[in-house]
């Protein structure tokens, strides 16, 4: 069962997401775009989608800090535990104190709002299902940790970081979160089945951040589709039907 | 010296009359779908009026376009960090209040209601959210100076002359206003772009999105200063005027110019050196702008651009569009031709001949002899307000341009009426604005007169690129539509492209099963 948990689930859950979004990307390029409803309504969504997204741009920067980066680097560093999980329950309780006001407000003005609600699909509602839950589980984690100490007898950073850790290197050690609390658990669980959905929802348009904007040119110019070997006359020759040159002589 | 080549359009706003058929038309072609029921790719304003969508013209409102920040051209909405920072809630991004909510009716209560004492009504219903809806706005909502005294003087191009602009019925003056996208030299909306899916068009300058590259950042929409890039709110993607490249590229005129019935639109070819577009963009004083743009533009006759043009693979034909283009003549040779909002600093490329007409109404008005150089003349001094509205729209407030676009239709007026009467035309009269006789007979030939062939010279695509024109070109929105109306997986028109060959098969099967 728990190799079943936390090792064959992970691994079909990445896969799909992988998979998944290939096939998305290669069958539904038209369909791959962040479905803005902004043009309905602006007065909720100018408080609450900034804050979602900004709070969950901070969750999952802490993630990165808390999952990938190994315990020993930063009391290689000289980072106390105390000072680690000062700033890391801090920060965590900010960003996903912004996330989750966020979203409920967004959630909110997606109910209420008539034409957004109407311009959402079954998927949408699934996602914010699954989205949702991961979110609270992990904002009642990090709460959970600071008001009722948990932390004291659970850390997080020597069992699910490195069962984390342990799928990317192809070695996920099961029995590292057993002894994990149940929230944890399931948010992590959760994670996954979001990541295996990921592909399939709105939820694609995180891997379409445009950082290529920070340095392109402004203006764009592009030709119509020329195909080499196409054509006669005064266009490119068909493949096998190229004029003797001098030029590509001298080649 | 760069060459490129760019189809332009001018509109000859005497003789709009304010039909909209080039609006029904082009929305039958290209907006006539769920999703872009708000959208008018084109549209014709009454002005003094707000314009659609409402007070589009006010970029302090709206930060549209590009501005001069320090001697350097900007966004005017900020830079690309600030953009970014913008993404997840544009704060300049129109709602749909701003345009209208898109409304039909019920028109089955007519049909289906039951015997009654009362005639049944066929109530508005909104398309939006279903439910019924008073109707309150629309794309032209105040056509013909309809309730201007109630709306008018919130025209953003008023600010200044408010005091002078009587909107009695007797005392304004008004015309339309045409509007399709500009395809500007240095378009905003494609600089606004976070992901780059709105590229020009290297061959003939096009402005278009680029569907499968577009994901809904909508920072076009606001980045826009003429409010021409809209949001699908169905597919939650961007789209525009496409300038009907389907069309142009097998030699046919875009569906407004075709079905003008004024044909008043003229399409062409303007050569242009793009290595001098951002230095007039960035010229000094807004006023600066209409002669730096007209700097941009290149003289197809001049054998150094004929031969540049040559190396740099502008086909012959073109080169011979080029020559000639209408759109060239009114722009470069008579100089009648003024761009809509230079002060914007996108380099746009439709287009106007301002209309005399106003000056024209007041001196026949008077009893005077409207036909008259003389006459013309000094109205077109005396009467400052809608020249001084004129030169808000058109030069950025600077009067002088537009003074001389009127005082040279004025004189063609004046001129023609001794020619048509049969008397000896009057050399004076052109030579006072600086034409020749021959030269003004040309231009009366263009605007007056104009067939089809002088009308739209438009250079076909080259074969080269024929196989892809209508099966590769997946910027047209329209043909990436599935039009099955079965629901899709991740909302409306997601899934593969359809190709147009299979989605036509698909719908003489399903006609053939229905008639069956």
């Amino acid at each position: 069962m728990n190799t079943l948990l936390w090792v064959v689930f992970p691994y079909v859950c990445l896969a799909i997401f992988v998979v998944g979004h290939w096939w998305r990307y290669k069958y539904d390029k038209f369909g791959w775009t962040t479905r803005s409803s902004q043009l309905y309504e602006d007065n909720l969504l100018k408080w609450g989608s900034p804050l979602f997204h900004f709070g969950m741009l901070g969750v999952v920067g802490g993630h990165i800090i808390g999952l990938l980066l190994p315990k020993g680097w930063t009391d290689a560093i000289g980072i106390s535990e105390s000072t680690y999980h000062a700033f890391a329950l801090g920060g965590g309780l900010i960003a996903g104190a912004m996330a989750l006001v966020g979203l409920v407000m967004l959630v909110y003005r997606r109910r209420t709002v008539r034409s957004v609600f109407k311009a959402t699909t079954p998927m949408d509602k699934v996602m914010y299902l699954f989205l949702g839950a991961v979110i609270l589980l992990g904002c009642w984690n990090t709460f959970a940790s600071v008001v009722l100490h948990s932390s004291e007898h659970f850390n997080y950073r020597t069992t699910v970081s490195p069962w984390f850790r342990g799928i990317f290197y192809g070695q996920p050690d099961a029995a590292l979160m057993t002894g994990v609390p149940l929230g944890f658990q399931l948010h992590a669980l959760l994670a996954f089945a979001l990541f295996a959905l990921w592909p399939f929802t709105r939820l694609v348009h995180v891997f379409s951040a445009p950082l290529g904007y920070l340095t392109r040119p402004y203006v764009v110019y592009r030709s119509r589709d020329v195909r080499a070997g196409a054509g006669a006359g005064n266009r490119a020759p068909q493949r096998g039907w190229e004029r003797p040159s001098l030029d590509d002589a001298r080649k | 010296m760069r060459v490129m080549a760019q189809l332009a359009m001018v509109m000859n706003l005497d003789k709009c009359i304010g039909c909209h058929t080039c609006s029904v038309t082009c929305k039958q072609a290209w907006t006539n779908r769920t999703g872009m029921e708000y959208v008018w790719f084109n549209n014709v304003e009454t002005r003094p009026g707000l314009g659609y969508p409402r007070r589009w013209q006010d970029q302090e409102e709206w930060k549209g376009g590009w501005t001069l920040k320090g001697g350097r051209l900007q966004l005017k909405s900020g830079g690309r960090v600030q953009k970014l920072l913008n993404i997840f809630s544009n704060p300049k991004m129109p709602t749909m209040s701003d345009y209208y909510e898109p409304w039909t009716y019920d028109y089955e209560t007519l049909l289906n209601a039951p015997l009654q004492k009362n005639f049944p009504v066929a109530q508005p219903h909104s398309l939006i959210t279903g439910k019924k809806m008073n109707v309150t706005w629309s794309a032209n909502w105040d056509d013909d100076l309809g309730g201007a005294q109630e709306y008018a003087h919130k025209d953003p191009m008023l600010k200044g002359i408010e005091d002078k602009v009587k909107f009695e019925f007797e005392k304004t003056f008004m015309f339309y206003l045409p509007r399709i996208c500009e395809h500007c030299l240095n378009p905003a909306c494609a600089a606004s772009c976070p992901s780059g899916a709105i590229y020009k068009r290297a061959e003939d300058g096009i402005v278009l999105v680029d569907q499968d590259k577009c994901r809904g950042w909508r920072m076009c929409i606001s980045g826009c200063p003429y409010k021409k890039v809209y949001f699908n709110h169905k597919t939650g993607k961007a789209e525009k005027c496409t300038f009907c490249y389907p069309r142009v590229e097998v030699g046919l005129p875009t569906v407004c110019s075709e079905t003008c019935v004024g044909r008043l639109r003229y399409i062409g070819i303007v050569l242009y050196d793009p290595d001098k577009v951002l230095e007039a963009a960035s010229v000094e004083g807004d006023q600066a702008l209409y002669e730096a743009q007209l700097g941009c533009f290149l003289d197809p006759f001049d054998p150094e651009v004929a031969s540049a043009a040559e190396r740099q693979g502008i086909p012959a034909d073109w080169m011979d569009a080029a020559r000639r283009s209408p759109v060239r003549r009114l722009i470069q040779d008579y100089k009648v031709a003024l761009p809509l909002h230079p002060e914007y600093r996108t380099m746009p490329m439709v287009w106007y001949i301002p209309p005399l007409s106003p000056v024209v109404d007041v001196v026949k008005e008077t009893g005077f002899d409207a036909e008259d150089q003389a006459n013309l003349f000094a109205a077109i001094d005396t009467l400052r307000i809608p020249v001084e509205y004129l030169a808000g729209l058109f030069t950025a407030g600077d009067v002088e341009p537009v003074n001389a676009v009127l005082r040279k239709l004025a004189a063609m007026r004046s001129y023609m009426r001794d020619i048509n009467l049969g008397r000896d035309p009057d050399g004076s009269i052109p030579a006072a604005v600086g034409m020749g006789e021959e030269e003004m007979y040309e231009m009366f030939r263009l605007l007056a007169i104009a067939k089809y062939a002088d009308r739209y010279v438009i250079p076909t695509a080259h074969a080269e690129q024929a196989h892809s024109l209508e099966e590769i070109a997946t910027d047209c929105a329209v043909s990436a539509y599935d039009h099955s109306g079965e629901a899709q997986p991740f909302g409306v028109g997601s899934g593969p492209e359809v190709r147009i060959a299979v989605e036509d098969l698909r719908v003489r099967t399903a006609r053939l099963k229905d008639e069956g």
